[in-house]
C-alpha cells in the first residue's frame, strides 16, 4: 500500500534524469578506472599524500560539491563471505551482475504483495557498481561485516513490540508496510517514518537507498552543510567543536559537532529523537555517531562512521564509503507537500475499520 | 584595503558609500572581493502576519486571549499597498477570509521565496564559492542558490529555481519556477507560479542586511512592486538552528478527517 506513495513521489523526480545522465557516466568510467587500480591494493582508507585538495581560505580541506554513496555494495556482508573484506575483480563482476539481476527480476506473485513486488531496475538509481574500495559490505568492523548482535533487552523490546503489531493486525485497519508486513495504519503516528516524509534514513550515517543518493556540501568557515537530497534534510555541523544542545532536546537527525583532526573532519551526533527508518530502525535515544570525513582525492570523499547504542548493540560498528563526486545538481524533493500516498493509505485503514464496526 | 581608501575619498559625495567600512570588517572570511553573508539571521517584524500595515486583532482562538494574538505592524512594502489586479484582489480577499485554515504554513509546507525569509525562524546563510546555501529552521526548508548559471529549471518547486550573482556589495537572487502553492504571509497575500522575485542582500555593518524582494507576477500584480525589511544576525553565544521538524505537528489538521 505505502508503495502508492513512493511510485507518486518517484514520478514527480522523474525530470531530472537528462542532467543525471552525464553525471553517471563519468562516475561509470571512473568507477572503470578505480576499480582496476585499487583491486591490486585495496587498502584505501589511507590518504595518498600526494593528492592535490581543494582547500578553505583557513586551510581546511572544501568538501564542497555533490556526492553520491550509491553502490551495489551491501550494507551487512553475505553471510556465505565470511571474513573474506575484499573482492577480486572477478568476484565482484559476479557479484555486480547477480545483485543488478536480482533487482530487475519478475518478482510477480499473483497476490498482494504484487504492489510491493513491483519494483524492478527502472525504478532503481541505487547504484550499479561496487565501492571503488572494493569492499565486501560497508561494514568494517566487526570483522564479519555485519551489525553486532542486539543486545538482550533490545531484542525483547523488538520482538514485544512486533508481537503487538501482530496481534493488532489480527484486526482491521492495517496494511502491508515498507517492510513487507502487516502493520497498524489507521494513523500517521503509527506509521512508519519514510511514509510520513520524516525521514528515509538516508542521513545519519548517510547510507543510501532506492534513489536520491545524493548530498549537496557546502563548507563555510566553521560550518559544513550537508543537504541530503532525500526529503530535503540539511544538516548544519557546525566545525568549531562547539558542545552538544542540551540534553532535553532531541532531532530526528541527532545534533552534529564537528572539529578537524589534521584533513579529517570529525563529527559527533548525540541527542537522537530515537526513532529511525530503514537500516537504523533497532536504535533509540542513546545512539551516538561518529563520523570522519576526509578527502582521498579531489574526486573521492573518504567517508568512515561508526555507531554506538549501549543499549541496543552489544558492540559498537563501524563502516566506510568512499563518496564520488557527481557532477549533477541536486533538485528539490518535495515529500510531504505532496504526500498522497498517506492520505490513501490511512482512508483504506479507516474505511476497513468503519466496515468492520459493529 | 581599497575599499576604506575609496571610502574616505568618495564617501561624502556618495551617500551609500558610507556603509563601505562596516561592510569591510564583514568580509573577515570571504574573499577580498565578495561580503561574507554567513551566519544566522531572521527577520524581526510582523510582515509574515501581514505585508501591508496592519493594526492589532485578537488571534484565532478566543479562550487563548492576547496569546496567538496579532501584533500591528507597518509596511513592508515600499509602495505601502500590493498592487493586485482587481480579480486577484478579489482572491486575496477571500484568502484572508479563511487564513485559518487555508494558510501552506498551518500544513508544514515549506515556504517559498521571500516568505522564508520572513518567518519566525532563523535561516543560516552558508557561503561556498559556486553555492550558497539558505536552510531555514522552518520545515526543513532550504534554496540552493547557484553562482553560475545552472541552466533552465528542469520544474516547478516550491523553493524556486535560484540563480545568484554579485552587484557590488549586494547579492543579487533571480527566483523563478516557483509553483504557485505557497502565500506571502498569514493574511492571504498570493501569488501565481508566473512569480519572478529579484531579491538583494545587501550588508549594513557586520550585523545587519538590508533585505529587498521586487516581485513581478502578470497573474496577479499590476505592477512591480519591493518588499524591504532589515534581516538581523542572531547574536547569541549559542545561536544556532534547531530541528523544526513540523510535519509531526501538522499530521492531525491535514489527515484527521480522512476516511472518517
Amino acid at each position: 500500500m505505502n508503495l502508492l506513495s513512493i511510485q507518486y513521489r518517484r514520478c514527480t523526480t522523474s525530470a531530472r534524469y537528462p542532467a543525471r545522465l552525464f553525471a553517471l557516466l563519468s562516475q561509470f568510467l571512473w568507477i572503470l578506472a578505480g576499480t582496476v587500480s585499487l583491486a591490486a591494493t585495496p587498502e584505501t582508507s589511507t590518504v595518498e599524500a600526494s593528492a592535490v585538495i581543494p582547500r578553505l581560505a583557513d586551510g581546511h580541506p572544501d568538501f564542497a560539491g555533490i556526492w553520491t554513496n550509491k553502490s551495489v555494495t551491501p550494507l551487512q556482508r553475505p553471510t556465505e563471505l565470511g571474513e573474506k573484506a575484499f573482492f577480486t575483480a572477478e568476484d565482484a563482476e559476479a557479484f555486480r551482475q547477480a545483485s543488478l539481476a536480482r533487482r530487475d527480476r519478475d518478482n510477480r506473485t499473483n497476490d498482494v504483495n504484487d504492489v510491493l513486488n513491483a519494483y524492478n531496475d527502472f525504478w532503481w538509481d541505487s547504484g550499479t557498481e561496487i565501492l571503488p574500495n572494493m569492499r565486501t559490505s560497508i561494514i568494517v568492523d566487526p570483522v564479519n561485516g555485519r551489525m553486532p548482535a542486539l543486545t538482550k533487552t533490545r531484542e525483547a523490546e523488538l520482538a514485544a513490540a512486533q508481537a503487538a503489531t501482530a496481534e493488532r493486525c489480527r484486526q482491521s485497519g492495517c496494511a502491508i508496510n515498507n517492510g513487507g508486513v502487516m502493520a497498524p495504519a489507521y494513523a500517521p503516528e503509527v506509521l512508519d517514518l519514510m511514509t510520513r516524509c520524516i525521514s528515509f534514513g538516508t542521513t545519519v550515517p548517510m547510507l543510501a537507498t532506492a534513489y536520491n543518493n545524493n548530498y549537496q556540501f557546502v563548507q563555510s568557515a566553521g560550518t559544513l552543510a550537508i543537504n541530503t537530497e532525500m526529503v530535503h534534510q540539511v544538516r548544519r555541523i557546525p566545525t568549531d567543536n562547539s558542545a552538544h544542545l542540551p540534553s532535553q532536546i532531541r532531532q530526528w537527525y541527532g545534533d552534529p559537532r564537528g572539529h578537524w583532526e589534521g584533513d579529517t573532519l570529525v563529527v559527533e551526533s548525540t541527542n537522537f529523537i530515537g526513532r529511525f527508518y530503514g537500516n537504523m530502525q533497532a536504535a533509540d535515544e542513546n545512539l551516538r555517531v561518529i563520523e570522519r570525513f576526509t578527502l582521498s582525492s579531489p574526486d573521492i570523499l573518504l567517508y568512515q562512521f561508526t555507531v554506538e547504542d549501549p543499549t541496543v548493540w552489544q558492540q559498537p560498528w563501524s563502516g566506510e564509503i568512499p563518496l564520488t563526486r557527481t557532477d549533477g545538481l541536486l533538485y528539490e524533493y518535495a515529500c510531504h507537500e505532496g504526500n498522497r500516498g498517506i492520505q490513501n493509505i490511512l482512508r483504506a485503514a479507516r474505511q476497513e475499520m468503519k466496515a468492520a464496526a459493529p | 584595503m581599497q575599499r576604506s581608501v575609496l571610502c574616505s575619498v568618495f564617501g561624502s559625495a556618495f551617500g551609500s558609500l558610507l556603509l563601505l567600512p562596516a561592510l569591510a570588517q564583514a568580509q573577515s572570511a570571504a574573499t577580498a572581493s565578495t561580503p561574507d553573508l554567513n551566519g544566522i539571521w531572521q527577520a524581526m517584524n510582523t510582515a509574515n502576519w501581514e505585508l501591508e500595515a496592519h493594526a492589532a486583532e485578537a488571534g484565532p482562538i478566543a479562550s487563548l486571549g492576547a496569546l496567538l494574538a496579532v501584533p500591528a505592524g507597518v509596511a513592508y512594502v515600499v509602495e505601502d499597498n500590493i498592487p493586485y489586479l482587481p480579480a486577484a484582489l478579489e482572491k486575496r480577499q477571500a484568502n484572508r477570509l479563511q487564513r485559518w485554515t487555508a494558510d501552506p504554513e498551518i500544513k508544514c509546507y515549506m515556504p517559498g521565496v521571500p516568505r522564508a525569509n520572513y518567518l519566525p525562524y532563523p535561516f543560516q546563510i552558508v557561503q561556498g564559492a559556486d553555492t550558497i546555501l539558505m536552510s531555514y529552521e522552518f520545515a526543513d526548508a532550504v534554496r540552493t542558490v547557484h553562482m553560475q548559471d545552472p541552466g533552465p529549471a528542469p520544474a516547478k518547486s516550491w523553493m524556486g529555481w535560484n540563480v545568484g550573482h554579485w552587484e557590488g556589495n549586494s547579492l543579487v537572487v533571480e527566483i523563478t519556477d516557483q509553483n504557485n502553492q505557497t502565500w506571502l504571509d498569514r493574511s492571504g497575500n498570493f501569488h501565481s507560479d508566473k512569480l519572478h522575485v529579484t531579491e538583494r542582500y545587501t550588508p549594513m555593518g557586520s550585523d545587519m542586511l538590508l533585505y529587498e524582494a521586487t516581485l513581478t507576477d502578470p497573474e496577479v500584480f499590476a505592477a512591480a512592486w519591493t518588499i524591504r525589511m532589515p534581516l538581523y544576525r542572531r547574536k547569541e553565544a549559542n545561536a544556532q538552528l534547531i530541528e523544526f521538524k513540523c510535519i509531526p505537528f501538522a499530521e492531525s489538521v491535514l489527515y484527521d478527517a480522512i476516511g472518517r
